[in-house]
């Protein structure tokens, strides 16, 4: 095998892409799919734990029920603090092992990734809806009250969509985070971007060449994914205009109201 | 006929404080089916909190509200069930920013009442072209001025087909330009024998429309009447004060 010489950092680098190439896309697709599965499923949890901490309760409602929402909110909170609070790199640690210590539970390193990835997203979620939703004029909830919607109906129909737009831009910035965050999994042997970085750098002891490499291929990613975003903001803020339906419904031979027949564009702004 | 000669809502001792602040203090009145009321009294006097508590967007402290002679501030009452029957109006009009203007309309109808889809659009397109605004049904709340808002706000309550229409200040944040048209329209309801309870600090479309006029004071009912009596001859010397400054504008 011929080795480039000592000196030589871009023979190094190409040399290292040529034989770990492979392995480190297998790396960065690992580390994609937690960042991926992580985020989206940590936004699911977020967006309960948010609207559950915004339920009301009737101020005639029975004890029993008055209690159970007391400590339903005390579970809530502790669990965004409790995550919030401490290291993900230890959450790690503690659930892979202690799982397996205690409950006897032997999960894969991948399966206890996307459970840590997921909780901890979670936690940084709720408190960001909850932020999204008390971003909302009060009028919109009032508005959906006064036709009598349900305080459910309230936050599906009118509250989330419009708090799901407001905080777009922070859930990229966790996708992006989580991308880079699940290095820290390598603790539990979870082979993604950073694990096999690190076994291709012992193999020839060059630290620098492979997370050089490492590194740009982290870069693509979060890159990518924060343009996609900007694109996918774009395409849900829609058109900046609106068609002008012309034409009267009452003669419409169709006997249907013509929603579709767009008349003359209108522009705003 | 009885519905007709029976009050639908009967307002009885309410009262309102936050805190210490007492805001309304003892207030009775009631309106029949087709009546016009309109509240009218200077600022901070407890008109929008009056309508709020009727829609229990606020909980009364004490009293009774009555609707069909069903106390709704009692335990055990679906309140939703009575804010569908009850629509109101807002000064901020509170269109769903995330729907555009037949969205807004269909939305109470599709998610509340459990109409299909068809029945909605049909009755949300009836209203819309009733106020005017069913060229517009593709346009989004921020794409339209104040008043093609307040309108569309009226048809959405209207789409609710409610027995009682509430109207909180619905022309104070319109340049006059607006107001025109917003008053327009419910002029017309007017007509067609809706029942509103209006507040309002227009004192012209108060004397034109109203069955009966509650002219409130310092959270009380300083005066009630007729809306010829009320404007043209006052009792109390709190009304005559409120209208000839209104008078000197």
């Amino acid at each position: 095998m011929n080795l480039p010489g000592d000196a030589d950092f871009f023979g190094w680098v190409l040399y290292i892409a040529k034989h770990y190439g492979v392995i480190f896309l297998n790396g960065a697709g690992v580390t994609l799919l937690l960042a991926l599965v992580g985020t989206l499923i940590g936004c699911v949890i977020g967006l309960l734990v948010g609207v559950l901490r915004t339920l009301p309760v009737r101020r005639d409602a029975n004890p029993f029920v008055k209690t159970l929402h007391r400590l339903l909110q005390f579970i809530l909170a502790a669990y965004i603090e409790v995550f919030r609070g401490t290291p993900m790199i230890v959450q790690a640690m503690v659930l892979y092992y202690g799982s397996m210590q205690v409950f006897k539970v032997d999960m894969t390193p991948l399966f206890a990734g996307f459970f840590v990835v997921s909780i901890n997203t979670g936690a940084y979620m709720a408190e960001t809806v909850l932020g999204g939703i008390d971003s909302i004029d009060i009028g919109q909830t009032e508005g959906a009250m006064a036709i009598g919607m349900s305080h459910w109906q309230t936050m599906l129909y009118v509250i989330m969509p419009q708090t799901l737009r407001n905080i777009l831009p922070q859930i990229g910035n966790n996708l992006i985070i989580n991308i880079k965050d699940t290095s820290v999994l390598n603790v539990i042997s979870v082979t993604e971007l950073y694990f096999s970085g690190n076994s291709a750098a012992g193999a020839f002891m060059r630290y620098f060449e492979v997370f050089f490499l490492i590194c740009v291929i982290y870069f693509v990613m979060t890159f990518t994914c924060s343009r996609l975003l900007l694109w996918i903001e774009h395409k849900i803020d829609g058109s900046s205009y609106y068609s002008l339906v012309k034409s009267d419904m009452m003669a419409d031979p169709s006997g249907h109201n013509p929603v579709h027949m767009g008349g003359g564009k209108t522009w705003t702004n | 006929m009885d519905e007709l000669k029976s009050p639908i809502l009967q307002v009885r001792h309410l009262s309102k404080s936050f805190g210490d602040n007492v805001v309304l203090r003892d207030i009775n009145f009631e309106t029949r089916h087709g009546n016009v009321i309109c509240i009218i009294g200077a600022s901070g006097s407890g008109k929008s909190t009056l309508l709020r508590c009727i829609n229990m967007l606020e909980t009364p402290t004490s009293g009774q509200i009555l609707f069909h002679g069903q106390d709704i501030t009692g335990k055990g009452i679906d309140i939703n069930a009575y804010r569908a029957k009850v629509g109101m109006v807002f000064q901020s009009f509170n269109l769903f920013n995330n729907m555009t203007v037949l969205g807004n309309c269909m939305a109470g109808v599709t998610k509340v009442l459990k109409k299909d889809k068809k029945t909605a659009e049909d009755t949300a397109m009836k209203y819309l072209s009733k106020v005017g605004m069913a060229e517009y049904i593709n346009a989004k709340p921020h794409q339209l001025s104040g008043g093609q808002k307040q309108r569309v706000a009226i048809a959405r309550a209207l789409a609710m087909e409610p027995e009682v229409l509430l109207f909180d200040e619905p022309t104070s944040a319109l340049d006059p330009q607006m107001v025109g048209e917003v008053l327009e329209v419910m002029r017309s309801l007017a007509k067609e024998g809706m029942t509103m309870v209006i507040v309002t600090h227009e004192m012209a479309f108060a004397r034109d429309v109203s069955s009966r006029v509650v002219f409130m004071k310092d959270g009380v009912v300083a005066e009630e009447g007729e809306p010829a009596e009320l404007f043209g001859n006052p009792k109390q010397e709190a009304t005559k004060d409120f209208l000839a400054r209104f008078r000197n504008q």
